[in-house]
């Protein structure tokens, strides 16, 4: 179990290393498709089939989007020249963020010990033990989203509302329909 | 390569026919992860993406006309709008008209009703708003980015012809 675990993460890194690494940029959303299924399968093996779902549904739309968004469009490589300074600052923040990832490490808890055997009034003990008579809802997560904590969903539905918002208004059709020579080659330059 | 250099908007027979079969039962099964998800895995968001998932097959494959001729662009960013009011609307409900807290389950569950699909309140409303609400922004987002995608680089628009922008519809 936890093997299996470890090798689903052992993928998804290298797979996210691809992602970086590769100069072609369709191989590079390929394989950022492969970390977002991998990570699908691990919540899988956790015992999260909802986080499983919408993971695995928001990685087939947002996969859809960039390949629609790579595919014959012609994109170029730009070569970065690395100066010393530029390195080192590199360095000195994977040692910071290093440093810290250490110190977190050090506060985890055992893996897969729930929140409530460590802390005796946390919220989720009396969300397991009362959800279904509070609610009537029998998947605990559903009931934690849309009842005890519905407020988060909303911060989540508006966060989501504004995105799309934020998308229509930048990309709509109504500035192209008067186009200036080269400010529509312009716009596609930047847009990604 | 691309799909463009076809006649026929969309993709080829192959996947055109399988969408056609696939399409009602991926839609389907949005609905039914939106419906059920206060009872098994799921719930307004996965459902919701499903759904979304559904309509961008049928325009990717069978041409963005017919993909814009079942789920229009105005009809999208409406009921994205009344998604996410229904979402407040409830939850304000839950303030003033029943016991007075943001949210609250106002409508009660007897023990007898449980496990089936009309329980847990609230919940499901919530669930189907939210449900409409993902689904729509995804889609809109979705049209939005390969329209400007398709328009402006390949400079075939009239092959694949987007219907005329209804002024002030969608923005407003």
């Amino acid at each position: 179990m936890t093997e299996v675990l470890a090798l689903l993460i052992l993928l998804t890194v290298i797979a996210a290393i691809i992602t970086v690494l590769t100069p072609n940029l369709l191989y590079s959303v390929i394989s950022l498709g492969a970390v977002g299924f991998l990570l699908a399968i691990a919540f899988m093996f956790l015992a999260a089939p909802d986080i499983a779902i919408v993971q695995i549904g928001v990685e087939v739309v947002s996969l859809v989007i960039l390949i629609r968004a790579t595919l014959g469009r012609e994109t170029q490589m730009v070569k970065v020249s690395r100066t010393v300074v530029g390195v080192a600052f590199a360095v000195a923040f994977v040692a910071v963020i290093g440093l810290f990832g250490i110190q977190v490490f050090n506060e985890f808890p055992v893996f897969g010990m729930p929140v409530m055997e460590r802390f005796s009034d946390a919220p989720s003990a009396t969300y397991l033990a009362q959800g279904l008579e509070e609610t009537g809802a029998p998947n605990i997560v559903t009931a934690v989203l849309l009842d005890f904590r519905a407020w988060d969903t909303l911060g989540e539905a508006t966060v989501l509302f504004c995105a799309a918002l934020g998308t229509v208004a930048v990309l709509r059709r109504k500035a192209r329909r008067f186009p200036e020579p080269g400010v529509d080659e312009q716009q596609e330059d930047e847009t990604p | 390569m691309n799909a463009p250099d076809k006649p026929e908007p969309g993709m080829g027979m192959i996947v055109r026919t399988v969408t056609r079969w696939l399409k009602g039962p991926i839609l389907l099964f949005g609905i039914y992860i939106v419906m059920y998800g206060h009872i098994t895995p799921g719930g307004g968001f996965g459902g919701g993406v499903i759904i979304a998932c559904a309509f961008i097959l049928i325009m990717l494959a069978l041409g963005g006309q017919s993909g814009l001729g079942v789920f229009s662009k105005a009809a999208a960013s409406r009921f994205d709008s009344v998604g996410l009011l229904i979402f407040l609307v409830v939850g304000w409900l839950g303030t003033f008209w029943a016991s007075g807290y943001f949210y609250a389950n106002f409508i009660d569950t007897p023990q007898e009703a449980w496990f089936t699909l009309f329980s847990g309140g609230t919940i499901p409303v919530l669930n189907i708003a939210l449900g409409l609400k993902v689904a729509s922004a995804l889609f809109l987002v979705f049209t939005v980015l390969t329209a400007l995608q398709i328009g402006g680089s390949q400079g075939d628009s009239q092959s694949r012809a987007w219907p005329a922008p209804t002024d002030g519809g969608e923005e407003s």
